[in-house]
Parts: C-alpha cells; sequence; structure tokens
C-alpha cells in the first residue's frame, strides 16, 4: 500500500516539478537569464550560473579596482596580433587610417576614428585581468566607456547584444548589462601608454566582471543587434565553438 | 514510511559482522548524487589545473612571477580547460544543490545531532572526521571557488579579500580540494576494512528487515 502512495506522490511531484521548470525556463528567457549557449547537458551549468550571477550584479556592481602599486610588473600575452594585410598596413601607419565601425540597432551609426575616441571623456581603472587558464595580473587601462559610445550613437529599444568583430576571428558579445557597466571601457592606453599590438591595439574591450577573453582586441567593428542566432554559429561568440562558455563571470 | 529499526538480538548469527540498518533515504540518495558530482568536480578540477599548473599567494600570479609551488605537472595547452570549465560549474551545481537538501534534511532530521554528535555506531575519529569535512572543508571549498569569480566578487569584494586576494584563494581552493581527496580515499578505505558488502548494502538497499 504505502509503496502505491509514494509512487503516485513521485508521479505528481515529477509532474509539478517538469512544469516548473518550464515555467522557470519560460520566465527566465523573458528576463534575459538564458545565455546564447544554453544548449545541452553543460548548457544548464551555463545557464544556472549566468542567471544566478544576472541577479546577483543587477545594480551594476563594480569590480574590485587597485591601487596604482599593485599593478603587475610581467603582464602575459596570449596569442599574437593578427598577420593579415590590412592590419599590418594600419599598425605600421600608426593607425591612423583606422576606424571602429558601430553599426546594427543604432540612430547613427558612426565611424569612429582613433583621435574622436581620444577626445570623448575617458576613464581609467587599475583591475585584475584573471585569465581562463588561472593566472591573473593587474593593469591599468585608459579608454572611452562603451556606454558613452553608445549613448552617441543612439541604441534603440529592442537591443539585446553588443557584438564586437575584431581584425582576427575572436569576435564576442555582451549582454546589456555589461555593454552599459560602467567599467566595460574601450582601451587605447595600457599602463599609461599607447596600448601595444600584442595586447590588442588599437582598441581592445575590458570587461572586468568576466575573465580575460571577454576582452575582445584589436576592435574593427561594433555591431548591436537583438539577437546573436545569425551571428557565427549562433552561440554569442567564438568561444563555444572552441569549448568555452559565452558568459565568463565564472 | 517506517524507518527498519536494528535490532542486535535478530541479526542472523551466522554472519560474522552484525548486519548494519540501512541510511535514510536522504541520506542513501544524497551520497550518490554527491559522489556523481565529486566525480566530475575532480576530473574537471584536474583538467582546469593542468592550465597552469602553478600556485601562488596574494592577488596576482602569472608565468614569470613568483610561485608558491609549481606542481610537478605538464602545463597542457590544448583547450581541455574549456570542458573542464563547463562540467566543474555543472557538477559544482549538483554538488552545492544536493548538498543543500543533505544538510537541511540532516539538521531536519536531527541526523547530524543524534548519528554524528553523540551516537554509538561511529567513533570519535570518525565523527569529527565527518563533521569537518561537510561542515569546514565543504563550505572552504565552495567559498574559495566564488571567491576567484570576478562577477561574484564585484558584489562581495570580502568574500575574495578575505582569503588575501584572488590566486591566495586559488591556491586554498586546491589545497581544501586535495583535502577532500584525501578523505575520499580514507573513507574508501575503511569501508573495503570495515566489511564492504554490508556497508554499501547499509548504503543502497538496505536489508530486509528481521520479521
Amino acid at each position: 500500500m504505502s509503496g502505491k502512495i509514494s509512487r503516485r506522490k513521485l508521479v505528481f511531484a515529477g509532474l509539478a516539478g517538469a512544469s516548473g521548470l518550464a515555467a522557470a525556463a519560460k520566465l527566465a528567457e523573458q528576463y534575459g537569464l538564458v545565455p546564447p549557449d544554453h544548449g545541452g547537458l553543460y548548457g544548464a551549468g551555463e545557464t544556472l550560473t549566468y542567471a544566478a550571477q544576472r541577479l546577483l550584479t543587477s545594480h551594476h556592481s563594480l569590480a574590485r579596482e587597485f591601487d596604482r602599486s599593485q599593478i603587475s610588473k610581467v603582464i602575459p600575452v596570449n596569442g599574437q596580433p593578427p598577420g593579415t594585410e590590412p592590419y599590418r598596413r594600419l599598425l605600421a601607419d600608426g593607425f591612423r587610417k583606422w576606424r571602429l565601425m558601430v553599426e546594427g540597432l543604432v540612430a547613427r551609426p558612426t565611424a569612429f576614428s582613433l583621435e574622436d575616441l581620444r577626445q570623448l571623456p575617458f576613464r581609467t581603472q587599475i583591475t585584475q585581468q584573471a585569465c581562463e587558464e588561472g593566472w591573473s595580473v593587474i593593469v591599468e587601462y585608459t579608454g572611452v566607456p562603451l556606454s558613452s559610445v553608445l549613448n552617441l550613437v543612439g541604441i534603440q529599444a529592442q537591443a539585446k547584444f553588443v557584438v564586437f568583430f575584431p581584425f582576427d576571428e575572436v569576435w564576442d558579445s555582451l549582454d546589456m548589462a555589461d555593454a552599459w557597466h560602467p567599467q566595460t571601457l574601450l582601451a587605447y592606453r595600457m599602463n599609461g601608454q599607447e596600448l601595444p599590438a600584442p595586447h590588442g591595439a588599437p582598441l581592445r574591450l575590458r570587461v572586468p566582471r568576466q575573465l580575460g577573453y571577454k576582452s575582445v582586441k584589436y576592435l574593427s567593428r561594433i555591431l548591436v543587434t537583438d539577437t546573436v542566432k545569425n551571428v557565427g554559429s549562433g552561440l554569442g561568440s567564438i568561444s563555444p565553438e572552441l569549448g568555452y562558455s559565452w558568459y565568463a563571470g565564472i | 514510511m517506517a524507518e527498519p529499526a536494528y535490532i542486535p538480538a535478530l541479526a542472523i548469527p551466522a554472519l560474522a559482522r552484525p548486519l548494519l540498518p540501512r541510511h535514510s533515504a536522504v541520506v542513501r540518495i544524497t551520497h550518490w548524487v554527491h559522489t556523481l558530482s565529486f566525480v566530475g568536480l575532480l576530473v574537471s578540477g584536474i583538467a582546469i589545473l593542468l592550465a597552469h599548473p602553478r600556485l601562488y599567494w596574494g592577488e596576482t600570479g602569472a608565468v614569470g612571477m613568483p610561485s608558491l609551488l609549481d606542481l610537478p605537472l605538464p602545463f597542457v595547452l590544448t583547450g581541455q580547460s574549456g570542458w573542464g570549465r563547463s562540467l566543474h560549474f555543472l557538477s559544482a551545481w549538483l554538488a552545492v544543490l544536493n548538498g543543500a537538501v543533505y544538510i537541511l534534511s540532516g539538521l531536519a532530521t536531527r541526523h547530524f545531532r543524534n548519528d554524528l554528535l553523540r551516537q554509538r555506531s561511529y567513533n570519535a575519529l570518525q565523527r569529527a572526521t565527518y563533521l569537518a569535512v561537510v561542515f569546514l572543508l565543504f563550505p572552504l571549498v565552495v567559498a574559495t571557488g566564488l571567491a576567484m569569480s570576478p562577477a561574484i566578487t564585484s558584489v562581495l569584494p570580502a568574500l575574495v579579500n578575505v582569503f588575501g586576494g584572488t590566486q591566495s584563494a586559488r591556491t586554498l581552493h586546491f589545497f581544501a580540494a586535495s583535502s577532500l581527496v584525501l578523505f575520499l580515499a580514507g573513507h574508501i578505505a575503511m569501508v573495503c576494512w570495515n566489511g564492504f558488502t554490508g556497508l554499501m548494502r547499509s548504503m543502497t538497499i538496505g536489508i530486509k528487515e528481521p520479521s
């Protein structure tokens, strides 16, 4: 007898659990708590982490900032500057002809020169740069808050992602929470000097609330969009194609 | 559902060791879910560690900077930490949610008080070790893990500052995890030593109630 009752209870609990999960998934989708790479078994973990951290960091919490004396003497470099002809020519010319194209769901698509960006109000911040591999360093960056550029071009209400295309193939995207975050910079100076080529010249993204690989180097184009489904493999970044998470707040 | 009781007078005399009572359903289920998540965390933790098998103290640490300990392991930079991290976080969610069920039910049913704080079937060393693992080592491994998250420390900077920095948290995470692996080795050795079959039964299907 007791076995039957517990079996019936189990079925009801299972049904309730399943419909609860479905409702939760719908709500999460509506509030932007589902990452583009939510598929598969690992996608469940990615979604839980992303949703939990988005709820936790919803008030633009600031990544820790450090004292100038704490800046690391050694700053390792992963990868090399793009070897492509267009990039080499721009580098040789001191990026005078380089332009950052900002387009998509914006009122005024704009091509910014390095000089245009340097004229904008800047922010200098000393934050930690933690690599996915496990090492971490403290670096000072100066640049334009991405939010200033987004305000200049005028973002449309349906925008959900900002996609960053570099001169190499390592493209990525941010959700609007990180795009509007005050510490998200388009950085052109590092430790008081022009951004060196191996660190992403002429302009790199800095996203201190995520692992280092989200800070796209060698920027060329920014696209504001309501979906990343038709960019690359539709997973929000090249990282998931290489086995890494789109969201790297860990 | 009635809990099976162990009545010594009714134990089957042919067996050299007394039959052990079956653990409660919650203890048995959470034990094996935890086993699964622990294996996931261990395997993926090694995959992540191998991307940079070097430990540091303080906020920063990288190749070319003074290290605390260079583990005698190779640097594996072939992208193994990608699936490593995905499996690590999936297993960590499983471990934390399962652990919450275990601890809440352990408090509600007074399992900790009756069976681990004052009890007859485990000795003092066993009880102290189990309590330390559940209430010290596991919270430490979770806290040091979260302390490495740049998103979480933006909300709770104290979580990483209390450990002395990101790299200190990473080092402590390694030692806490290593201690858990040592505990696991001891745990398995003790299970073998004290009658593998009987103990496995008490953690799985149990024995038929003496009638």
